[in-house]
């Protein structure tokens, strides 16, 4: 089924190569990682395909969010490039230092309604996989509740869990175990 | 596929049975003995060299590894003895059988087989009773652990498990296997493979379907399986997480974790994904529902009392009720199939254990010598608990007897297992 759908829409739109299906082609987006390098995604003057509708062949340029947005967003510089929030053992309370980031984000999203967000929370390993998912849930939606508190639609933001089953660091350490407590911002298209 | 070697032995008498070379994905060590165990011999089946693989081999290291059983010595018995008749009762006695199996393989013309078995008393030198079966090749291990459950059921009055399957998860270089084999580990299937998590796997009552988390589309979304047809559909895919799947004793219901409304919250909904509704309201975690074999209750985790721990309230809802007080780490709770006992993993000095808590007399008792335990599941006959654990840093599979004095280990070579779920029995 997943397979036809992809034949037909990649026959339909030849230039769009959005990955479909259930398995993206490349190991995208290491949830949220910060500092992200910008990445050829979109480049600011395509020169190859101008479309002008009805040209025999269905040409298509991916079209970015809303202006410039991608490029803030991947701008090492720009605080929009970080994506991840940590939280203390048991807790889901948003640290002070976190508040920054949080708000550059909903101050994206609301001046981009546009814009949509996962918010995958994460938890340490220890304890129940089933626990550490509502954990997790916690998490995200400690920050997701943030950010609509700083200006972001409700609708925009997606929370939801990964427990402990993506550790961005699989040591047994106190210092790893904090790495894992995290919540991820994703943008569509980044997961 | 996985090569490993199974290899069986008993601690408490210093044996080993070494040469038990097989084709394994699981590799079982057990580790702990059971008490009052019934001597038994299990004989060479007269003409089985003619199958692929010995069936008296497959019924003694069933019989062995439920821990009920003492095996004893059984080879050099030239011929092979098909009847009550041919059997030197006197000498089983002085080697102190209380009971023993014989049997015979003939091949039919149409290239089947026919195995013809029966169970002695050796005491009272009769038959306990037989049982003929006509199989083809393919057949042969199902009818080895139909045997050793007829065996296990007549020496102690209760049914065995030995054909039925069990489910869990390997973790090996970044790929996700759920797997479905039978409960000696062996013929381990893929159900599903994936780049990303699966977790919570369970057997739809019949044993037809899993249930289970997986991660596939970037979030926590419930699937349910046929494990015949391969069908797989998302049954719960709300917006948030979607966890925890548990079926009705009846198969019509599953109870999930949905976060869609906030929070982690347990829903019913038809085992379809239909007619979705909240079993409670609460401002806490409420996860891993559980439902009892009598469809009275549903178990489940809340931290609504600040900690972790266990409670119980009707299908219908209404008022909890708490049933952990010891500990603040109280979690995963499993219904023994008998109704007698609730399974869970409690947290105690730094160790999380399989425990055991009577519920009738609210007895609690630690089933395990391990210390980083999860997902226990207990068997059809509410016999043994498998569970989740760790050694050497890699997840194993581990058993105990819900008694807790027997123990084995399950283990897959260079891959972490977890997840276990303990399949029905399948009607017969």
């Amino acid at each position: 089924m997943k397979k036809m759908h992809c034949i037909a829409l990649a026959s339909l739109c030849a230039a769009l190569v959005y990955g479909c299906g259930s398995k993206p082609a490349m190991e995208d987006s290491k949830a949220g990682v910060e500092d992200r390098t910008p990445t050829a995604t979109t480049k600011p003057a395509s020169p190859v395909t101008t479309s002008p509708q009805g040209q025999g062949g269905v040409t298509s340029t991916p079209v970015p969010p809303t202006t410039g947005g991608a490029n803030l967003l991947k701008d090492p510089n720009n605080i929009l490039s970080k994506r991840s929030v940590f939280f203390e053992y048991d807790s889901d309370a948003i640290k002070e230092e976190f508040r920054p980031l949080l708000q550059a984000h909903a101050k994206y999203l609301s001046s981009n309604r546009g814009a949509k967000m996962l918010i995958q929370g994460n938890a340490d390993e220890r304890g129940s996989r089933e626990h550490n998912i509502a954990l997790g849930q916690r998490r995200a939606d400690a920050t997701k509740r943030m950010l609509v508190l700083l200006g972001a639609q409700e609708s925009q933001v997606e929370s939801a869990s990964l427990g402990e089953e993506k550790p961005r660091c699989e040591d047994k350490t106190e210092a790893c175990y904090a790495q894992n407590r995290r919540g991820d911002l994703l943008y569509s298209g980044e997961y | 596929m996985n090569r490993a070697i199974a290899i069986l032995c008993i601690a408490a008498l210093g044996l080993m049975f070494s040469a038990r070379a097989a084709i394994a994905q699981l590799s079982i060590e057990i580790t702990g003995s059971g008490a009052n165990q019934i001597p038994v011999a299990v004989l060479q089946f007269a003409g089985e060299s003619a199958l692929p693989a010995s069936i008296s081999d497959i019924v003694e290291a069933d019989l062995q590894r439920s821990g009920r059983f003492r095996m004893l010595y059984a080879g050099g018995v030239n011929p092979a003895p098909t009847d009550a008749a041919q059997v030197n009762f006197a000498e089983w006695r002085s080697r102190l059988a209380d009971a023993m199996l014989i049997g015979g393989v003939r091949r039919l013309p149409d290239g089947r087989f026919e195995v013809q078995f029966r169970l002695l008393d050796v005491l009272k030198q009769t038959q306990i009773g037989g049982v003929a079966y006509t199989l083809n090749a393919s057949q042969l291990r199902l009818t080895g652990h139909k045997i050793a459950d007829y065996v296990y059921e007549k020496l102690t009055g209760e049914r065995g498990v030995f054909s039925t399957r069990i489910a869990y998860i390997v973790k090996q270089q970044g790929r996700f296997e759920l797997k479905v084999a039978d409960a000696d580990g062996q013929n381990a299937q893929t159900v599903l493979a994936s780049p990303e998590p699966i977790l919570s796997p369970s057997w739809s009552p019949d044993g037809t379907r899993l249930a289970y988390v997986s991660f596939q589309l970037k979030k926590p979304v419930v699937y349910v399986q046929d494990l015949v047809g391969g069908r797989q559909i998302a049954v719960a895919n709300f917006r948030g997480s979607n966890s925890a799947p548990s079926w009705s004793p009846d198969g019509k219901q599953l109870a999930v974790v949905l976060s869609r409304e906030g929070g982690s919250q347990i829903f019913l909904m038809n085992a379809d994904g239909s007619s979705v509704r909240r079993l409670m309201q609460s401002p806490a975690i409420d996860t891993e529902p559980n439902f009892a074999p009598d469809g009275q209750f549903i178990y489940f985790t809340s931290d609504r009392g600040g900690s972790p721990q266990i409670y119980r309230v009707a299908p219908s809802g209404g008022e909890a009720t708490r049933m952990t007080f010891q500990g603040n780490y109280n979690v995963t709770p499993r219904i023994s199939p008998d109704g007698k006992t609730l399974v869970y993993i409690a947290r105690s000095g730094g160790r999380d254990q399989v425990t055991a808590m009577d519920l009738e007399t609210r007895q609690v008792q630690t089933l395990t010598d391990t210390q980083r335990d999860e997902s226990p599941s207990v068997a059809p006959n509410s016999r043994m608990i498998l569970y989740a654990s760790e050694q050497g840093g890699r997840g194993v599979l581990a058993a105990v007897s819900s008694d807790g004095r027997y123990r084995q280990r399950l283990s897959v070579q260079a891959a972490d297992v977890r997840e276990p779920a303990w399949g029905p029995f399948m009607g017969n």
